[in-house]
This record gives structure tokens, C-alpha cells and sequence, in this order.
């Protein structure tokens, strides 16, 4: 589904992401960990189609297409989705009237119908079980004065809607108490298939406990450095970063 | 200060208002005499602004009146019908519809739908014939000739003008829709409408104007409106000013209100070229409210200069001001909120925002809120924020799909929808939304 090979980005003439190789098949959930700075959110946003990063070389097939051609809405419309680490807050724009006008430019992107507001309200109300949101808080504008769960659960109500085939978590359970944690990796759970895949982009383990990766890679200094399976992420929790950098900077060395 | 521009204005316009009280002769209402004469001693003592005058700092009105126009006074009427003036605007919108052509109010092409015992409306002329005493007790009380030249200017020029009232205990189902058209098809066009309102004890009406210029000559619109409410009555006044790229306006909204009263102001600027809004409302009585709202979407190189004064005068009322700007290429905003608190007036309540987004680099804002209040037990806030579109809000967006100028237009959409929820009428709304969305591309 998805090939990155060695993926270079900066930003500012700062090189952020230095050589990224990794191939996600449909199906698989990934787990991108490592310390802070390593270029983890980089490696979401890029992906997303943040256009403040410079992709200085690189290639990233997705199903085919030329990701790095497109632009953030087009990524969207084939079926990558960012959930954002610091969802932004929206004021005067409502979740509902947003998602809306969101699922029908994707649809009409994929030569389908509109959905009228009977199919809109019906598809609505049936992903809104699945992360547990209440209908009041999609009527209000967008993020605003969101508790930090409200606004973890609202990305990935909007997940839902659009049904992506590609979804990128970028530090969902920052800000998660525990029960906001399992309503979040619940839905995301429920929302796996056969079909679609996960990139969980997280620094603790704690996630991983609720969404089972099939992947682990440890993210240092704008490289992989190491991939392994969900046994990695409970090792890193054991003993930390430090083994991983030590490791790396070695082999630089 | 650079009186040059100032100097033209006096030299050419001082005169011609004389001329034009000396040409009516008989014809003169003789209850505008005393408020005419003011005028023209405010014009001969002090003239116009010179070149950063206080109250005209940021718009120089003389320059602009003086390199743009000949005096030539030269305006013709060209064939219109009322059909023609709605589909302007909101064709079928339920109302009682005036038109005004040139500043004159022509009953001909206007269609008042509304009981007359519930809507009066009477030139100045008929009023004065009908109830002497009346129009001079009321006319000029309010909107001073001493307060602003332009005022002066327009009392000065003013014998023709429309005088329209609601009584007391009626509740005016249908909005008066104002048309004031100025038709520049054959030359340029100079006009001072000049109107009175008057909304009895406990009624309530509103009223609605719309702004347009036809022809491809230059406009100077210096129109006057002078509202007056009695005791616990209500009224709103929405402005829709949608002027071509080379018209004028510079002129004055009075709003006096006793106790018990409410009043809401709506200035949406859409278009023009230099458009200056003297907005002053006196609460003169307890227990009375005040809404000041405006939205300017400007583009080109538009010049919008908003001056609302609210002059808290007795204890017990409330005053809320909201003006939001969406300026795009050269145009340039003016947001100056004066809030006076006398001494008397405590338990005032005044709040006052403006918030502005700049599309870009070379679109400009000065905005300046002003309170000074002389009671001690009051509760004000005032604020301004001026920015860029959120970038980061854009991007949001885009990522779910929506193609980037959608997502500029929602964002700039939902700025503005605060101030466009303030409009109470389903057709009105739809237009001034269709007209943003039409500037916004979508």
C-alpha cells in the first residue's frame, strides 16, 4: 500500500528526516516510536502533505500514486488521513457542517453521488457510537473548548466518516486519561480491516497495549534504526531510548 | 496641517449651499430655516476637514471629494422601474419598498404595502403642511450640524426628504426597504438624502437601505438619517452598502434613545470607493440597549472608515459593538469606537471588538477603540485583533479533503458569520452570504 524509500525532508535548511525506508501492506498496523525530536510528527506531516517541509529526496509510492505530487486535499480524497496531535480549533465551523462538505468533495473526487442529508445524518450517527461522541458536541464549532480527550475522539470520529485507507495517528494519546485511551484505540480497532492500514505514531507503549501493532520502528535522528515486532515496543518501555541511541550512534560512528 | 484640499471644498462647496438656499425661495420648507441657517454657519465659520483633522485622520474626505469631483451638479434620471432596483438586491423580498434616485425620494416607483396607520410616510414638505411643528421639533435635534461638516453639508442642501413614522403600540410587520439609488449614467452625481424616522412608544420597526450607483460616472453620496425612539420601543437599521468602485459616501446614522429602548445597527460594506459611516447613538434613558454590528469585505482598493460613538448618558443601559473585516488586496480599514460614560450614567454595561483578517500584505487596518467614562460603577471591555488566515486551521481542512480555496472560504465564512447571524431576515442574509461567497470564489 504504501513504499517510502529513502525519504529526506528539512525544514528551515534543517534536514528533520534523513533517509526513511518503510513499506505498509494492507492490513498491517505500524507503530513508529522513538525519543522526542526524532522526527516522528515529521514523518506524519510529510506523509499528510504539510507543505512547510522540503522533501530534498525520496520517493513515496501510495497504491500507486506519486504521493509527494499531490497536495494535502488530494492525499485525503485517495485515502490518507492525518489524525493531528494538537487537532486545531475552528471557531464558527461545526464538526457536522465540516465533515459534510469534507465527505462530499471526497466522494464526488470518486465519481460518487452526494450523500443527501438523510445518508449524511444516518452515517453520522453510526460512527458516532463507535468513538462514543455526543451529537451536541458536533454541533459546536470545531475543537472549541474541546477537552483534550473530546478532541482525540472527534479525529477519530472524522476517520470514520472518511474511511481512509491510510490512517496516520500522530501522538494520539498525548493528553488521553486511560478512558479516553480505550474509547480511541477501540475505535480504531473497529475501524481495521483487511483492506486499510495504520501507522501509529506514538513515544509510549501505553497505546500499543490497546492498539496491537504488527510493527515496531524505533525512530532516531531522522532514521529507522531499528524495526521489530509489538516485543520491541514493550523493550524500549523496559529500558528506555538510551540502548537504541547508544546502538545507533555506533554505527554511525 | 494641510489645509490645500480643505481650502478647494470650502471655496466650491461653502458657496453653492448658499446658492441653493437663496434658489428656493418660496419653495422653502420654512420649519428647516433655523436647522438650514446652522448649517451654513458651521460651513462658513470652520469649512471642511483639513489634512489629518482628528475626526478624519485616517480618511483625508477632502482630498478625495475635491480631486474627484467637478460640483458640477449635474445628475440625470435615467428610466428605471422598481423591478429593475429589487433584482438589484432581493427581488422578492416581503417589504415596503422606497426608492430614492438622486437623494429625492420618488413615490412613483416606491411600494408601500404596510397599513398607513401602522407606516407614515410623508415628504418633508407633506409633514410640515400636514402637522406644523412637527418636522422642525424633531429635525436637526439630533444629528448636529455642529458635530460634523458633513452633517452641516447635508442639512444644508436638504428641502426635499422623507419623514417616516411609525406611531406608538404598533408593531410594523414588514421591514421599509430603502433603495437610494444614484444614477451616474450621464455624468457625475452628487446626492445628500436626508431622511427621519420616528418609532412611537413601545413600537417596533425596522428598516433596511441599500446603496447602488448605476452608470459608469463617479458618485458622491452624502446622506444623513437621523433616528429617533421613544420610550420602550425597538428598531434595527441594516446597511448594505454595495457601491461601485468610483462612489463617495461620506454621512452620518444618529440614533436617540430614551429609556427602555433597543436599537441595532448592521453596516455590511461591500463595495465602494471611500466609504466613511459616522454611526452615534445617544442612550438618553435607563434600561435601554444598543447593538453595533458591521462586516466590511473589502477588495481593491477600497477605503472603509467606520466611526461609531455610543454616548452612555444615563445609568442602567448596555451597548454592544462587533465590527469584523475581511480586506483583501489594497484596501484599507478604519475602525475608530468611541464609548462615552457620563458621570450620571452608572451600572453601564459597553462592550466593544473588532476583529480583522487581512488577505494580504498590502491590505491595511487602523483601528482605535476610544472609551472615556466619567462613572465610577461601570463595566466596559474593549479589543481588537487584526490577523492572517490561520494556516494551520487551512491545512485542517485540506486534509479531510477539502480542496484549500473551499477552506479559505469556510474559515473566512465562519469569521463573519457572527456578525451575519445578526440579521433577522432569511432573504437578506442569503444575499449578503451569496455576495461573500461570490468574493470568496466559491
Amino acid at each position: 500500500m504504501l513504499k517510502i524509500k529513502d525519504l529526506k525532508a528539512s525544514i528551515e535548511d534543517k534536514e528533520i528526516l534523513r533517509g526513511i525506508n518503510l513499506e505498509v501492506k494492507a492490513g498491517e498496523v505500524h507503530a513508529i516510536m522513538g525519543p522526542n525530536g526524532s522526527g516522528k510528527s515529521t514523518l506524519a506531516s510529510v506523509l499528510a502533505g504539510r507543505e512547510d517541509y522540503d522533501v530534498t529526496s525520496g520517493e513515496v509510492d501510495f497504491m500507486g500514486s506519486d504521493l509527494l505530487e499531490l497536495s494535502a486535499e488530494e492525499r485525503a480524497r485517495i485515502g490518507i488521513f492525518l489524525a493531528f496531535q494538537y487537532p486545531v480549533e475552528i471557531p464558527g465551523v461545526t464538526t457536522t457542517n465540516f465533515m459534510k462538505t469534507a465527505l462530499n468533495q471526497i466522494r464526488e473526487h470518486r465519481g460518487l453521488e452526494k450523500l443527501d442529508a438523510v445518508g449524511f445524518l444516518k452515517k453520522m450517527k453510526e460512527k458516532m457510537k463507535l468513538v462514543e461522541i455526543d451529537q451536541s458536541l458536533l454541533s459546536r464549532s470545531l475543537n472549541e473548548g474541546f477537552s483534550g480527550g473530546e478532541k482525540k475522539r472527534n479525529e477519530i470520529f472524522q476517520m470514520a466518516m472518511l474511511e481512509p485507507k491510510l490512517s496516520i495517528l500522530d501522538e494520539t494519546d498525548s493528553g488521553l486519561d486511560i478512558d479516553a485511551l480505550r474509547i480511541v484505540a477501540n475505535g480504531v480497532n473497529t475501524l481495521k480491516s483487511a483492506d486499510n492500514a495504520t501507522i501509529v505514531v506514538t513515544h509510549y507503549q501505553r497505546l500499543l497495549d490497546h492498539i496491537v501493532p504488527d510493527f515496531v520502528h524505533v525512530l532516531y535522528n531522522g532514521r529507522i534504526v531499528k524495526s521489530g515486532t509489538k516485543e520491541l515496543a514493550l523493550e524500549l518501555e523496559e529500558k528506555g531510548y538510551d540502548w537504541i541511541k547508544a546502538e545507533a550512534n555506533l554505527e554511525t560512528a | 496641517m494641510d489645509s490645500k484640499f480643505k481650502n478647494i471644498l470650502d471655496q466650491e462647496l461653502v458657496p453653492k449651499a448658499e446658492k441653493f438656499a437663496a434658489s428656493l425661495n418660496g419653495s422653502a420648507i420654512s420649519e428647516l430655516g433655523t436647522a438650514r441657517s446652522e448649517a451654513l454657519d458651521f460651513l462658513k465659520t470652520n469649512g471642511f476637514p483639513a489634512q489629518k483633522a482628528e475626526a478624519y485622520k485616517y480618511t483625508n474626505i477632502s482630498k478625495e471629494i475635491a480631486q474627484n469631483f467637478d460640483f458640477s451638479f449635474k445628475s440625470k434620471k435615467t428610466d428605471l422601474s422598481i423591478e429593475k432596483i429589487k433584482n438589484l438586491f432581493v427581488p422578492d423580498m416581503e417589504a415596503n419598498h422606497l426608492v430614492f434616485v438622486n437623494g429625492v425620494y420618488d413615490p412613483g416607483l416606491s411600494e408601500i404595502t404596510s397599513d398607513e396607520k401602522d407606516l407614515k410616510i410623508s415628504t418633508f414638505a407633506e409633514v410640515s403642511a400636514n402637522e406644523p411643528g412637527k418636522l422642525e421639533s424633531l429635525f436637526g435635534k439630533h444629528a448636529k450640524s455642529t458635530r460634523d461638516a458633513f452633517t452641516a453639508l447635508n442639512t444644508a442642501f436638504t428641502n426635499d426628504g422623507v419623514f417616516i413614522e411609525i406611531p406608538k403600540n404598533t408593531e410594523l410587520k414588514l421591514p421599509v426597504v430603502t433603495y437610494f439609488v444614484a444614477d451616474a449614467n450621464e455624468g457625475e452625481n452628487v446626492s445628500f438624502p436626508r431622511n427621519l424616522y420616528l418609532i412611537g412608544q413601545n413600537s417596533k420597526a425596522d428598516f433596511i437601505h441599500f446603496t447602488k450607483s448605476l452608470g459608469n460616472h463617479k458618485t458622491l453620496k452624502n446622506q444623513v438619517d437621523e433616528i429617533i425612539l421613544e420610550e420602550n420601543a425597538a428598531g434595527s437599521l441594516y446597511k448594505i452598502q454595495d457601491d461601485s468602485d468610483i462612489s463617495y459616501a461620506v454621512g452620518e446614522t444618529k440614533v436617540y434613545q430614551p429609556s427602555n429602548s433597543r436599537f441595532s445597527a448592521i453596516t455590511v460594506t461591500l463595495n465602494g470607493a471611500v466609504v466613511r459611516n459616522n454611526l452615534n447613538i445617544d442612550i438618553d434613558g435607563e434600561g435601554s440597549e444598543a447593538n453595533m454590528y458591521g462586516l466590511y469585505l473589502t477588495k481593491g482598493k477600497t477605503h472603509v472608515d467606520n466611526q461609531t460613538e455610543v454616548d452612555h448618558i444615563q445609568p442602567n443601559s448596555y451597548s454592544n459593538e462587533l465590527y469584523k473585516g475581511i480586506m483583501d488586496e489594497n484596501s484599507k480599514g478604519v475602525f475608530n469606537g468611541k464609548i462615552y460614560v457620563r458621570k450620571e450614567a452608572q451600572k453601564t454595561n459597553a462592550f466593544q471588538s473588532n476583529n480583522n483578517v487581512l488577505l494580504s500584505d498590502k491590505a491595511t487596518i487602523n483601528t482605535k477603540p476610544q472609551l472615556e467614562i466619567w462613572a465610577d460603577d461601570v463595566k466596559c471591555s474593549h479589543g481588537c485583533t487584526t490577523g492572517q488566515l490561520d494556516e494551520e486551521a487551512i491545512f485542517y481542512l485540506r486534509t479531510r479533503g477539502i480542496e484549500e480555496g473551499h477552506a479559505r472560504a469556510m474559515i473566512l465564512r465562519a469569521f463573519a458569520r457572527e456578525v451575519i447571524d445578526k440579521i433577522h431576515y432569511e432573504g437578506l442574509k442569503e444575499y449578503v452570504e451569496k455576495e461573500i461567497s461570490k468574493r470568496l470564489s466559491l
